[in-house]
Protein backbone atom coordinates (compact mmCIF):
# COMPACT_ATOMS: atom_id res chain seq x y z
CA UNK A 1 0.00 0.00 0.00
CA UNK A 2 1.50 3.28 -1.10
CA UNK A 3 0.15 6.62 0.10
CA UNK A 4 1.20 9.74 -1.79
CA UNK A 5 0.84 13.00 0.14
CA UNK A 6 0.74 16.37 -1.61
CA UNK A 7 2.73 19.32 -0.32
CA UNK A 8 1.96 22.90 -1.39
CA UNK A 9 3.69 26.00 -0.06
CA UNK A 10 1.87 26.44 3.26
CA UNK A 11 0.85 22.80 3.76
CA UNK A 12 1.58 21.85 7.39
CA UNK A 13 -0.04 18.47 8.04
CA UNK A 14 1.97 16.38 5.57
CA UNK A 15 4.29 14.90 8.22
CA UNK A 16 1.45 14.09 10.65
CA UNK A 17 -0.35 12.41 7.76
CA UNK A 18 2.79 10.51 6.80
CA UNK A 19 3.29 9.39 10.41
CA UNK A 20 -0.33 8.28 10.70
CA UNK A 21 -0.28 6.13 7.56
CA UNK A 22 3.17 4.69 8.33
CA UNK A 23 1.97 3.69 11.80
CA UNK A 24 -0.67 1.61 9.99
CA UNK A 25 1.99 -0.07 7.86
CA UNK A 26 1.67 1.91 4.62
CA UNK A 27 4.56 3.17 2.52
CA UNK A 28 4.40 6.92 1.95
CA UNK A 29 5.88 9.58 -0.28
CA UNK A 30 5.52 13.34 -0.03
CA UNK A 31 5.21 14.99 -3.44
CA UNK A 32 5.93 18.70 -3.99
CA UNK A 33 3.21 20.59 -5.86
CA UNK A 34 5.50 21.41 -8.81
CA UNK A 35 5.60 17.76 -9.82
CA UNK A 36 3.62 17.15 -13.00
CA UNK A 37 3.00 13.49 -12.25
CA UNK A 38 2.21 11.22 -9.33
CA UNK A 39 4.26 8.15 -8.34
CA UNK A 40 2.94 5.32 -10.54
CA UNK A 41 2.48 2.97 -7.58
CA UNK A 42 0.14 5.39 -5.73
CA UNK A 43 -2.78 3.53 -4.10
CA UNK A 44 -4.13 6.55 -2.25
CA UNK A 45 -3.50 10.24 -2.78
CA UNK A 46 -3.87 12.53 0.22
CA UNK A 47 -4.20 16.30 -0.03
CA UNK A 48 -3.00 17.22 3.45
CA UNK A 49 -4.10 20.08 5.67
CA UNK A 50 -2.52 23.48 6.20
CA UNK A 51 -2.76 26.87 4.55
CA UNK A 52 -1.75 26.39 0.92
CA UNK A 53 -0.64 29.74 -0.54
CA UNK A 54 -1.51 31.39 2.78
CA UNK A 55 -5.23 30.94 2.01
CA UNK A 56 -4.87 34.00 -0.25
CA UNK A 57 -7.95 34.89 -2.32
CA UNK A 58 -9.88 31.90 -0.87
CA UNK A 59 -8.74 28.75 0.91
CA UNK A 60 -7.53 26.33 -1.77
CA UNK A 61 -8.21 28.72 -4.64
CA UNK A 62 -4.62 29.11 -5.81
CA UNK A 63 -3.49 25.55 -5.04
CA UNK A 64 -5.96 24.23 -7.59
CA UNK A 65 -3.75 25.68 -10.36
CA UNK A 66 -0.52 24.07 -9.12
CA UNK A 67 1.17 21.87 -11.73
CA UNK A 68 0.41 18.67 -9.80
CA UNK A 69 -3.35 19.27 -9.81
CA UNK A 70 -3.74 18.19 -13.44
CA UNK A 71 -2.28 14.81 -12.52
CA UNK A 72 -4.57 14.68 -9.47
CA UNK A 73 -7.66 15.28 -11.61
CA UNK A 74 -6.57 12.62 -14.11
CA UNK A 75 -5.87 10.20 -11.25
CA UNK A 76 -9.32 10.82 -9.72
CA UNK A 77 -11.08 10.59 -13.10
CA UNK A 78 -9.54 7.14 -13.62
CA UNK A 79 -11.01 6.02 -10.30
CA UNK A 80 -7.91 6.61 -8.14
CA UNK A 81 -8.62 7.12 -4.45
CA UNK A 82 -8.21 10.68 -3.18
CA UNK A 83 -8.61 11.98 0.39
CA UNK A 84 -8.61 15.70 1.20
CA UNK A 85 -8.24 16.67 4.85
CA UNK A 86 -9.07 20.22 5.99
CA UNK A 87 -7.25 22.48 3.51
CA UNK A 88 -7.12 19.42 1.25
CA UNK A 89 -10.95 19.34 1.33
CA UNK A 90 -10.99 23.03 0.41
CA UNK A 91 -8.59 22.39 -2.48
CA UNK A 92 -10.72 19.51 -3.79
CA UNK A 93 -13.93 21.59 -3.75
CA UNK A 94 -12.15 24.51 -5.47
CA UNK A 95 -10.83 22.08 -8.08
CA UNK A 96 -14.36 20.79 -8.70
CA UNK A 97 -13.49 17.24 -7.61
CA UNK A 98 -15.98 17.50 -4.74
CA UNK A 99 -19.30 19.38 -4.67
CA UNK A 100 -19.92 22.52 -2.57
CA UNK A 101 -17.59 25.10 -1.07
CA UNK A 102 -16.13 26.01 2.31
CA UNK A 103 -16.88 29.46 3.74
CA UNK A 104 -15.69 31.39 6.79
CA UNK A 105 -17.02 29.84 10.05
CA UNK A 106 -20.30 31.46 11.10
CA UNK A 107 -18.81 32.57 14.43
CA UNK A 108 -15.84 34.08 12.50
CA UNK A 109 -13.40 32.41 14.91
CA UNK A 110 -10.70 29.88 14.11
CA UNK A 111 -11.92 26.71 15.88
CA UNK A 112 -9.39 24.21 17.22
CA UNK A 113 -10.77 21.44 19.44
CA UNK A 114 -11.91 17.83 19.56
CA UNK A 115 -15.39 17.38 18.11
CA UNK A 116 -17.78 14.46 17.85
CA UNK A 117 -18.84 13.30 14.40
CA UNK A 118 -21.56 10.87 13.44
CA UNK A 119 -21.03 8.40 10.62
CA UNK A 120 -23.78 8.95 8.04
CA UNK A 121 -22.92 6.57 5.22
CA UNK A 122 -20.37 3.77 5.50
CA UNK A 123 -20.95 2.24 2.06
CA UNK A 124 -17.54 3.50 0.94
CA UNK A 125 -13.89 2.54 1.53
CA UNK A 126 -13.23 5.49 3.84
CA UNK A 127 -15.79 4.58 6.49
CA UNK A 128 -16.36 0.87 5.90
CA UNK A 129 -14.66 -0.03 9.19
CA UNK A 130 -17.28 2.00 11.04
CA UNK A 131 -21.05 1.56 11.34
CA UNK A 132 -23.69 4.10 10.38
CA UNK A 133 -24.62 5.99 13.53
CA UNK A 134 -21.21 5.50 15.18
CA UNK A 135 -19.97 8.63 16.93
CA UNK A 136 -16.24 9.33 16.67
CA UNK A 137 -14.04 11.91 18.38
CA UNK A 138 -11.82 13.73 15.88
CA UNK A 139 -10.06 17.13 16.19
CA UNK A 140 -11.10 20.07 14.05
CA UNK A 141 -8.84 23.07 13.34
CA UNK A 142 -10.17 25.51 10.78
CA UNK A 143 -11.28 29.05 10.01
CA UNK A 144 -13.07 28.27 6.76
CA UNK A 145 -14.91 25.06 7.55
CA UNK A 146 -18.46 26.23 6.98
CA UNK A 147 -19.65 23.84 4.26
CA UNK A 148 -22.06 25.33 1.74
CA UNK A 149 -24.08 23.66 -0.97
CA UNK A 150 -27.38 24.80 -2.48
CA UNK A 151 -30.66 22.97 -1.86
CA UNK A 152 -30.55 20.99 -5.10
CA UNK A 153 -26.95 19.98 -4.39
CA UNK A 154 -27.84 18.91 -0.86
CA UNK A 155 -30.70 16.76 -2.16
CA UNK A 156 -28.24 15.09 -4.58
CA UNK A 157 -25.79 14.39 -1.77
CA UNK A 158 -28.57 12.84 0.32
CA UNK A 159 -29.91 10.77 -2.57
CA UNK A 160 -26.49 9.32 -3.44
CA UNK A 161 -25.33 8.70 0.15
CA UNK A 162 -22.50 11.21 -0.35
CA UNK A 163 -22.67 12.73 3.12
CA UNK A 164 -19.96 10.97 5.12
CA UNK A 165 -20.01 12.69 8.51
CA UNK A 166 -22.01 15.27 10.44
CA UNK A 167 -20.93 17.32 13.46
CA UNK A 168 -22.78 16.12 16.57
CA UNK A 169 -22.49 15.85 20.35
CA UNK A 170 -21.46 12.63 22.12
CA UNK A 171 -25.03 11.31 21.83
CA UNK A 172 -25.05 11.76 18.09
CA UNK A 173 -27.41 14.74 18.18
CA UNK A 174 -26.59 17.56 15.77
CA UNK A 175 -24.14 20.09 17.23
CA UNK A 176 -22.92 22.46 14.55
CA UNK A 177 -19.65 24.28 15.37
CA UNK A 178 -19.25 26.36 12.21
CA UNK A 179 -22.57 26.86 10.43
CA UNK A 180 -22.13 24.11 7.85
CA UNK A 181 -25.24 23.34 5.80
CA UNK A 182 -26.95 20.32 7.40
CA UNK A 183 -24.01 20.15 9.88
CA UNK A 184 -21.91 18.43 7.19
CA UNK A 185 -18.28 17.65 8.14
CA UNK A 186 -17.32 15.53 5.14
CA UNK A 187 -18.57 14.41 1.72
CA UNK A 188 -17.50 12.21 -1.15
CA UNK A 189 -18.06 12.40 -4.90
CA UNK A 190 -20.74 10.42 -6.70
CA UNK A 191 -18.41 7.58 -7.69
CA UNK A 192 -17.12 7.34 -4.09
CA UNK A 193 -13.42 7.52 -4.83
CA UNK A 194 -12.83 11.16 -3.79
CA UNK A 195 -13.33 12.01 -0.10
CA UNK A 196 -13.08 15.30 1.77
CA UNK A 197 -13.54 16.28 5.38
CA UNK A 198 -12.64 19.25 7.59
CA UNK A 199 -11.75 17.22 10.74
CA UNK A 200 -8.29 15.67 11.10
CA UNK A 201 -8.35 11.84 11.45
CA UNK A 202 -4.53 11.83 11.21
CA UNK A 203 -4.45 13.68 14.55
CA UNK A 204 -6.57 11.02 16.27
CA UNK A 205 -4.30 7.99 16.06
CA UNK A 206 -3.34 7.39 19.71
CA UNK A 207 -5.61 7.44 22.77
CA UNK A 208 -2.84 9.06 24.82
CA UNK A 209 -3.25 12.10 22.54
CA UNK A 210 -7.01 12.31 23.14
CA UNK A 211 -8.48 9.84 20.66
CA UNK A 212 -7.57 6.96 18.38
CA UNK A 213 -10.82 7.05 16.42
CA UNK A 214 -8.92 8.16 13.32
CA UNK A 215 -7.32 4.72 13.02
CA UNK A 216 -10.58 3.07 11.90
CA UNK A 217 -11.08 5.74 9.25
CA UNK A 218 -7.63 5.61 7.69
CA UNK A 219 -7.53 1.79 7.95
CA UNK A 220 -10.42 1.60 5.50
CA UNK A 221 -8.09 2.72 2.73
CA UNK A 222 -5.44 0.16 3.64
CA UNK A 223 -7.83 -2.76 3.61
CA UNK A 224 -9.08 -2.10 0.10
CA UNK B 1 -7.24 50.01 -18.76
CA UNK B 2 -8.23 49.29 -15.18
CA UNK B 3 -10.72 46.61 -14.25
CA UNK B 4 -12.35 46.73 -10.85
CA UNK B 5 -13.80 43.39 -9.79
CA UNK B 6 -16.14 43.22 -6.81
CA UNK B 7 -16.68 39.75 -5.39
CA UNK B 8 -19.34 39.08 -2.79
CA UNK B 9 -21.31 36.16 -1.42
CA UNK B 10 -24.45 35.36 -3.40
CA UNK B 11 -27.81 36.50 -2.10
CA UNK B 12 -29.10 33.61 -0.02
CA UNK B 13 -25.64 32.60 1.18
CA UNK B 14 -25.30 33.73 4.79
CA UNK B 15 -22.63 36.45 5.08
CA UNK B 16 -21.37 36.05 8.65
CA UNK B 17 -18.85 38.88 8.31
CA UNK B 18 -21.58 41.21 7.06
CA UNK B 19 -23.73 40.17 10.01
CA UNK B 20 -20.92 40.87 12.48
CA UNK B 21 -20.31 44.31 10.96
CA UNK B 22 -24.06 45.02 11.06
CA UNK B 23 -24.12 44.07 14.73
CA UNK B 24 -21.14 46.36 15.43
CA UNK B 25 -22.87 49.24 13.63
CA UNK B 26 -25.98 48.66 15.75
CA UNK B 27 -23.82 48.77 18.91
CA UNK B 28 -22.44 52.11 17.73
CA UNK B 29 -26.07 53.35 17.41
CA UNK B 30 -26.05 53.55 13.60
CA UNK B 31 -29.64 52.38 13.68
CA UNK B 32 -30.70 52.98 10.07
CA UNK B 33 -28.69 50.12 8.54
CA UNK B 34 -30.94 47.42 7.09
CA UNK B 35 -28.34 45.01 5.75
CA UNK B 36 -24.55 44.72 5.43
CA UNK B 37 -22.65 42.58 2.92
CA UNK B 38 -18.86 42.31 3.07
CA UNK B 39 -17.02 41.47 -0.14
CA UNK B 40 -13.65 42.05 -1.68
CA UNK B 41 -12.37 44.28 -4.43
CA UNK B 42 -9.69 43.19 -6.88
CA UNK B 43 -8.17 45.90 -9.08
CA UNK B 44 -6.44 44.78 -12.28
CA UNK B 45 -4.25 46.93 -14.52
CA UNK B 46 -4.72 45.61 -18.04
CA UNK B 47 -2.64 46.11 -21.18
CA UNK B 48 -5.80 45.59 -23.29
CA UNK B 49 -7.36 48.79 -24.63
CA UNK B 50 -10.46 47.30 -26.22
CA UNK B 51 -13.32 47.34 -23.70
CA UNK B 52 -15.15 44.34 -25.12
CA UNK B 53 -12.04 42.16 -25.18
CA UNK B 54 -11.07 43.29 -21.70
CA UNK B 55 -14.53 42.45 -20.38
CA UNK B 56 -14.40 39.00 -21.94
CA UNK B 57 -10.94 38.35 -20.51
CA UNK B 58 -11.80 39.53 -16.98
CA UNK B 59 -15.05 37.53 -17.04
CA UNK B 60 -12.97 34.44 -17.79
CA UNK B 61 -10.65 35.30 -14.89
CA UNK B 62 -13.63 35.63 -12.56
CA UNK B 63 -15.11 32.30 -13.62
CA UNK B 64 -11.78 30.48 -13.33
CA UNK B 65 -10.22 31.90 -10.19
CA UNK B 66 -11.25 35.34 -8.90
CA UNK B 67 -14.66 34.15 -7.70
CA UNK B 68 -15.96 30.79 -6.56
CA UNK B 69 -19.30 30.80 -8.34
CA UNK B 70 -20.68 28.12 -6.01
CA UNK B 71 -20.96 30.78 -3.31
CA UNK B 72 -19.93 34.10 -4.85
CA UNK B 73 -21.15 36.64 -7.43
CA UNK B 74 -18.87 39.10 -9.19
CA UNK B 75 -19.29 42.50 -10.84
CA UNK B 76 -16.77 43.95 -13.27
CA UNK B 77 -16.28 47.65 -13.88
CA UNK B 78 -13.86 48.93 -16.53
CA UNK B 79 -12.41 52.42 -16.11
Amino acid sequence: MKVTILQFPGTNCEYDTQHAFESLGAKTEIVWHKSESLPSDTDLLVVAGGFSYGDYLRSGAIAKFSPVMKAVTEYADKGGKVLGICNGFQVLTEAGLLPGALKRNDGLHFISKHHMLKVQNNDNIFLEKLNNGDVVNIPIAHHDGNYFINEAGLADLEANNQILLRYTDANGDILNPNGSVSSIAGVCNKSKNVFGLMPHPERAMESILGSDDGVKMLEGFLAS
Amino acid sequence: MTAIVNVSLKAGVLDSQGKAVHHALDSLQFSGVEDVRVGKQIVLQLAETDKEKAMAEVTKMCEEILANTVIEDYKIELV
